[in-house]
Protein backbone atom coordinates (compact mmCIF):
# COMPACT_ATOMS: atom_id res chain seq x y z
CA UNK A 1 0.00 0.00 0.00
CA UNK A 2 1.50 3.18 -1.03
CA UNK A 3 2.54 5.85 2.60
CA UNK A 4 -0.30 8.45 1.22
CA UNK A 5 -2.81 5.46 1.79
CA UNK A 6 -2.36 4.74 5.19
CA UNK A 7 -4.94 6.15 7.23
CA UNK A 8 -4.14 9.49 9.55
CA UNK A 9 -4.09 7.94 12.61
CA UNK A 10 -1.08 5.74 11.54
CA UNK A 11 0.75 8.79 10.39
CA UNK A 12 -0.28 11.41 12.95
CA UNK A 13 2.45 10.80 15.65
CA UNK A 14 5.34 11.18 12.59
CA UNK A 15 6.85 14.69 11.76
CA UNK A 16 4.88 15.46 7.90
CA UNK A 17 7.64 14.77 5.26
CA UNK A 18 7.66 16.38 2.25
CA UNK A 19 7.28 13.20 0.29
CA UNK A 20 3.92 13.12 2.38
CA UNK A 21 2.99 16.79 1.82
CA UNK A 22 3.28 16.80 -2.05
CA UNK A 23 0.48 13.81 -2.14
CA UNK A 24 -1.88 15.74 0.31
CA UNK A 25 -1.37 19.07 -1.70
CA UNK A 26 -4.78 18.87 -3.45
CA UNK A 27 -6.87 17.63 -0.38
CA UNK A 28 -5.46 20.73 1.48
CA UNK A 29 -6.07 23.52 -1.24
CA UNK A 30 -9.67 21.70 -1.78
CA UNK A 31 -10.30 22.30 2.17
CA UNK A 32 -11.25 18.57 2.98
CA UNK A 33 -8.40 17.24 5.33
CA UNK A 34 -9.27 17.06 9.00
CA UNK A 35 -8.46 19.25 11.47
CA UNK A 36 -5.40 17.51 13.05
CA UNK A 37 -4.27 17.13 9.54
CA UNK A 38 -4.19 20.73 8.06
CA UNK A 39 -2.49 21.86 11.16
CA UNK A 40 0.25 19.42 10.42
CA UNK A 41 0.61 20.83 6.69
CA UNK A 42 0.53 24.16 8.06
CA UNK A 43 3.14 23.70 11.04
CA UNK A 44 5.36 21.53 7.74
CA UNK A 45 4.57 24.81 5.49
CA UNK A 46 6.04 27.09 8.26
CA UNK A 47 9.15 25.51 7.97
CA UNK A 48 9.92 24.13 4.78
CA UNK A 49 10.60 26.30 1.58
CA UNK A 50 10.20 24.17 -0.98
CA UNK A 51 6.91 22.84 0.01
CA UNK A 52 6.09 26.18 0.24
CA UNK A 53 7.01 26.55 -3.03
CA UNK A 54 5.41 23.62 -4.36
CA UNK A 55 1.91 24.65 -2.77
CA UNK A 56 2.56 28.10 -4.36
CA UNK A 57 2.75 26.68 -7.99
CA UNK A 58 0.18 24.37 -7.87
CA UNK A 59 -2.59 26.92 -7.14
CA UNK A 60 -0.69 29.20 -9.64
CA UNK A 61 -1.15 26.20 -11.90
CA UNK A 62 -4.60 26.06 -10.84
CA UNK A 63 -5.34 29.46 -11.34
CA UNK A 64 -3.93 29.76 -14.65
CA UNK A 65 -6.20 26.82 -15.90
CA UNK A 66 -9.17 29.16 -14.86
CA UNK A 67 -7.84 31.63 -17.09
CA UNK A 68 -7.56 29.84 -19.85
CA UNK A 69 -9.84 30.91 -23.00
CA UNK A 70 -12.15 28.77 -24.00
CA UNK A 71 -12.08 27.72 -27.65
CA UNK A 72 -13.30 30.35 -30.01
CA UNK A 73 -16.67 30.24 -31.50
CA UNK A 74 -17.62 28.57 -34.75
CA UNK A 75 -20.05 30.89 -36.16
CA UNK A 76 -21.76 27.92 -38.56
CA UNK A 77 -22.46 25.92 -35.78
CA UNK A 78 -23.63 28.64 -34.10
CA UNK A 79 -26.22 30.04 -36.97
CA UNK A 80 -26.75 25.85 -37.27
CA UNK A 81 -28.16 25.53 -33.45
CA UNK A 82 -30.16 28.89 -33.86
CA UNK A 83 -32.12 27.49 -36.69
CA UNK A 84 -32.65 24.04 -35.14
CA UNK A 85 -34.01 26.44 -32.17
CA UNK A 86 -35.94 28.03 -34.59
CA UNK A 87 -37.80 24.81 -36.08
CA UNK A 88 -38.20 23.03 -33.21
CA UNK A 89 -38.93 26.04 -30.61
CA UNK A 90 -40.09 29.30 -32.34
CA UNK A 91 -43.22 30.73 -32.82
CA UNK A 92 -45.50 28.21 -35.22
CA UNK B 1 -31.44 27.96 -9.31
CA UNK B 2 -33.64 30.81 -9.37
CA UNK B 3 -31.89 32.57 -12.12
CA UNK B 4 -32.63 29.05 -13.92
CA UNK B 5 -36.03 29.20 -13.69
CA UNK B 6 -36.36 32.24 -15.16
CA UNK B 7 -33.87 31.37 -18.34
CA UNK B 8 -35.90 28.14 -18.47
CA UNK B 9 -39.39 29.89 -19.11
CA UNK B 10 -37.76 32.22 -21.98
CA UNK B 11 -36.43 29.24 -23.49
CA UNK B 12 -39.56 27.42 -23.84
CA UNK B 13 -41.36 30.22 -25.03
CA UNK B 14 -38.78 29.99 -28.03
CA UNK B 15 -37.17 33.40 -27.14
CA UNK B 16 -33.82 33.17 -29.01
CA UNK B 17 -31.80 35.92 -27.97
CA UNK B 18 -32.15 33.01 -24.31
CA UNK B 19 -30.51 30.42 -26.26
CA UNK B 20 -27.55 32.49 -28.17
CA UNK B 21 -26.50 33.70 -24.72
CA UNK B 22 -26.87 30.01 -23.38
CA UNK B 23 -24.88 28.79 -26.43
CA UNK B 24 -22.49 31.53 -26.17
CA UNK B 25 -21.80 30.74 -22.59
CA UNK B 26 -21.02 27.21 -22.69
CA UNK B 27 -20.63 25.95 -26.50
CA UNK B 28 -16.61 26.17 -25.53
CA UNK B 29 -16.73 24.23 -22.36
CA UNK B 30 -18.84 21.63 -24.15
CA UNK B 31 -16.19 20.94 -27.02
CA UNK B 32 -13.71 21.05 -24.54
CA UNK B 33 -15.37 18.49 -21.89
CA UNK B 34 -16.42 16.70 -25.19
CA UNK B 35 -12.83 16.61 -26.11
CA UNK B 36 -11.55 14.75 -23.53
CA UNK B 37 -13.82 11.84 -24.10
CA UNK B 38 -13.42 11.82 -28.66
CA UNK B 39 -10.46 11.98 -30.50
CA UNK B 40 -10.68 15.06 -32.93
CA UNK B 41 -11.66 18.51 -32.40
CA UNK B 42 -13.88 17.52 -35.12
CA UNK B 43 -15.92 14.99 -32.77
CA UNK B 44 -15.91 17.47 -29.96
CA UNK B 45 -17.81 19.63 -32.08
CA UNK B 46 -20.55 17.15 -33.37
CA UNK B 47 -20.94 15.88 -29.94
CA UNK B 48 -21.85 19.62 -28.55
CA UNK B 49 -23.91 20.09 -31.65
CA UNK B 50 -25.85 16.70 -30.41
CA UNK B 51 -25.55 18.05 -27.17
CA UNK B 52 -27.54 21.77 -28.04
CA UNK B 53 -30.02 19.48 -30.15
CA UNK B 54 -30.48 17.15 -27.60
CA UNK B 55 -31.39 20.30 -25.07
CA UNK B 56 -33.49 22.27 -27.43
CA UNK B 57 -35.50 19.08 -27.87
CA UNK B 58 -35.73 18.12 -23.87
CA UNK B 59 -36.51 21.30 -22.47
CA UNK B 60 -39.76 19.96 -22.08
CA UNK B 61 -39.02 17.36 -20.28
CA UNK B 62 -36.18 19.15 -18.02
CA UNK B 63 -37.72 18.63 -14.33
CA UNK B 64 -35.18 21.29 -12.80
CA UNK B 65 -33.74 18.60 -10.23
CA UNK B 66 -30.32 19.66 -11.29
CA UNK B 67 -29.45 22.86 -12.13
CA UNK B 68 -29.66 24.00 -15.70
CA UNK B 69 -25.86 24.22 -16.26
CA UNK B 70 -25.71 20.38 -14.93
CA UNK B 71 -28.70 19.28 -17.06
CA UNK B 72 -26.25 20.58 -20.36
CA UNK B 73 -23.39 18.78 -19.25
CA UNK B 74 -25.02 15.25 -18.29
CA UNK B 75 -26.42 15.55 -21.63
CA UNK B 76 -23.45 16.21 -22.79
CA UNK B 77 -21.26 13.60 -21.14
CA UNK B 78 -23.93 10.74 -22.56
CA UNK B 79 -23.38 11.77 -26.04
CA UNK B 80 -19.91 11.91 -25.76
CA UNK B 81 -19.59 8.48 -23.96
CA UNK B 82 -21.80 7.09 -27.26
CA UNK B 83 -19.67 8.44 -29.54
CA UNK B 84 -16.12 7.26 -27.64
CA UNK B 85 -17.95 3.76 -27.74
CA UNK B 86 -18.57 4.32 -31.38
CA UNK B 87 -15.22 5.25 -31.92
CA UNK B 88 -13.85 1.93 -30.02
CA UNK B 89 -12.68 4.77 -27.32
CA UNK B 90 -14.34 3.96 -24.07
CA UNK B 91 -13.36 5.75 -21.44
CA UNK B 92 -11.57 4.12 -18.78
CA UNK B 93 -12.59 4.76 -15.37
CA UNK B 94 -10.57 1.67 -14.34
CA UNK B 95 -7.97 4.18 -14.85
CA UNK B 96 -8.11 5.03 -11.45
CA UNK B 97 -7.30 1.89 -10.01
CA UNK B 98 -4.00 1.56 -12.45
CA UNK B 99 -2.19 5.05 -11.90
CA UNK B 100 -0.42 4.80 -8.36
CA UNK B 101 2.46 6.99 -9.42
CA UNK B 102 3.42 9.38 -6.66
CA UNK B 103 2.70 12.69 -7.15
CA UNK B 104 6.59 13.50 -7.02
CA UNK B 105 9.37 11.39 -8.77
CA UNK B 106 10.69 9.67 -5.68
CA UNK B 107 13.92 10.33 -6.64
CA UNK B 108 13.47 13.93 -5.85
CA UNK B 109 13.35 12.95 -2.04
CA UNK B 110 16.04 11.73 0.07
CA UNK B 111 15.10 8.58 2.38
CA UNK B 112 14.00 10.16 5.11
CA UNK B 113 11.06 11.66 2.48
CA UNK B 114 12.51 15.75 2.35
CA UNK B 115 13.43 17.29 -0.91
CA UNK B 116 16.67 16.49 -1.91
CA UNK B 117 17.15 19.55 -3.17
CA UNK B 118 14.78 22.39 -3.44
CA UNK B 119 11.64 21.69 -5.97
CA UNK B 120 12.25 23.19 -9.35
CA UNK B 121 9.53 25.99 -9.55
CA UNK B 122 7.35 27.50 -12.14
CA UNK B 123 8.52 30.85 -12.98
CA UNK B 124 6.94 34.01 -12.75
CA UNK B 125 5.43 36.92 -9.72
CA UNK B 126 3.45 34.36 -7.42
CA UNK B 127 0.57 36.49 -7.55
CA UNK B 128 0.22 36.25 -11.47
CA UNK B 129 -1.09 33.32 -14.08
CA UNK B 130 1.80 31.01 -15.60
CA UNK B 131 0.57 32.26 -18.85
CA UNK B 132 2.27 33.54 -21.53
CA UNK B 133 0.40 32.10 -25.31
CA UNK B 134 3.39 30.07 -25.52
CA UNK B 135 2.83 27.85 -21.78
CA UNK B 136 -0.84 28.13 -22.56
CA UNK B 137 0.28 25.78 -24.87
CA UNK B 138 2.33 23.59 -23.22
CA UNK B 139 -0.38 23.53 -20.21
CA UNK B 140 -3.10 22.63 -22.51
CA UNK B 141 -1.03 19.94 -24.06
CA UNK B 142 -0.20 18.29 -21.01
CA UNK B 143 -3.94 18.02 -19.87
CA UNK B 144 -4.37 16.10 -23.39
CA UNK B 145 -1.86 13.87 -22.20
CA UNK B 146 -3.56 12.86 -19.23
CA UNK B 147 -5.34 9.42 -19.10
CA UNK B 148 -9.12 10.02 -19.92
CA UNK B 149 -10.72 10.22 -16.14
CA UNK B 150 -8.00 12.49 -15.32
CA UNK B 151 -8.54 14.24 -18.19
CA UNK B 152 -12.26 14.66 -17.93
CA UNK B 153 -12.08 15.70 -14.05
CA UNK B 154 -9.09 17.99 -14.65
CA UNK B 155 -11.04 19.85 -17.80
CA UNK B 156 -14.59 20.17 -15.85
CA UNK B 157 -12.61 21.02 -12.22
CA UNK B 158 -10.22 23.59 -13.27
CA UNK B 159 -10.58 24.57 -17.58
CA UNK B 160 -14.54 24.82 -16.96
CA UNK B 161 -14.21 25.63 -13.13
CA UNK B 162 -17.30 23.03 -12.06
CA UNK B 163 -17.39 22.69 -8.23
CA UNK B 164 -16.61 19.31 -6.82
CA UNK B 165 -19.98 17.91 -6.15
CA UNK B 166 -21.16 19.30 -9.98
CA UNK B 167 -18.38 16.94 -11.18
CA UNK B 168 -18.92 13.70 -9.41
CA UNK B 169 -22.37 14.17 -10.25
CA UNK B 170 -21.43 14.37 -13.46
CA UNK B 171 -19.23 11.68 -13.95
CA UNK B 172 -20.77 9.33 -10.99
CA UNK B 173 -17.41 9.89 -8.72
CA UNK B 174 -17.37 9.60 -5.05
CA UNK B 175 -15.67 12.63 -4.15
CA UNK B 176 -12.61 10.73 -2.77
CA UNK B 177 -12.43 8.97 -6.02
CA UNK B 178 -12.74 12.69 -7.84
CA UNK B 179 -9.82 14.26 -5.67
CA UNK B 180 -7.95 11.34 -6.30
CA UNK B 181 -8.54 11.72 -10.33
CA UNK B 182 -8.11 15.85 -10.00
CA UNK B 183 -4.75 15.18 -7.89
CA UNK B 184 -2.98 13.04 -9.92
CA UNK B 185 -3.88 15.06 -13.24
CA UNK B 186 -3.01 18.38 -11.61
CA UNK B 187 0.57 16.70 -10.26
CA UNK B 188 1.47 15.18 -13.69
CA UNK B 189 0.85 18.67 -15.30
CA UNK B 190 3.16 20.29 -13.17
CA UNK B 191 5.21 17.36 -13.98
CA UNK B 192 5.25 17.90 -17.56
CA UNK B 193 5.62 21.57 -16.93
CA UNK B 194 8.65 21.40 -14.77
CA UNK B 195 10.82 20.86 -17.78
CA UNK B 196 9.63 23.65 -19.54
CA UNK B 197 9.32 26.24 -17.56
CA UNK B 198 12.25 25.81 -15.10
CA UNK B 199 14.09 28.22 -14.01
CA UNK B 200 16.04 26.38 -10.80
CA UNK B 201 16.80 27.81 -7.77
Amino acid sequence: MPFWRRRARDRAQDPLQCREFVELVTDYIEGVLPESERVRMEEHLAGCEGCSGYLEDMRRLVRSLHEVPEPPPDPETRAAMLNAFRDLRGPS
Amino acid sequence: MEDDLVLLDRLRAGDEEAFKALVARYDGALRRVARSYVRTDSAAADVAQETWLGVVRGLDGFEGRSSLRTWIFRILVNRARTRALRDARDLPFSALEQDDSPAVESSEFTRDGNWASAPPRLEGEPETSLLGAELREHLLRAVEGLAPAQRAVITLRDLVGLPAREVCELLELSEGNQRVLLHRARSRVRAALVPLVEVGR
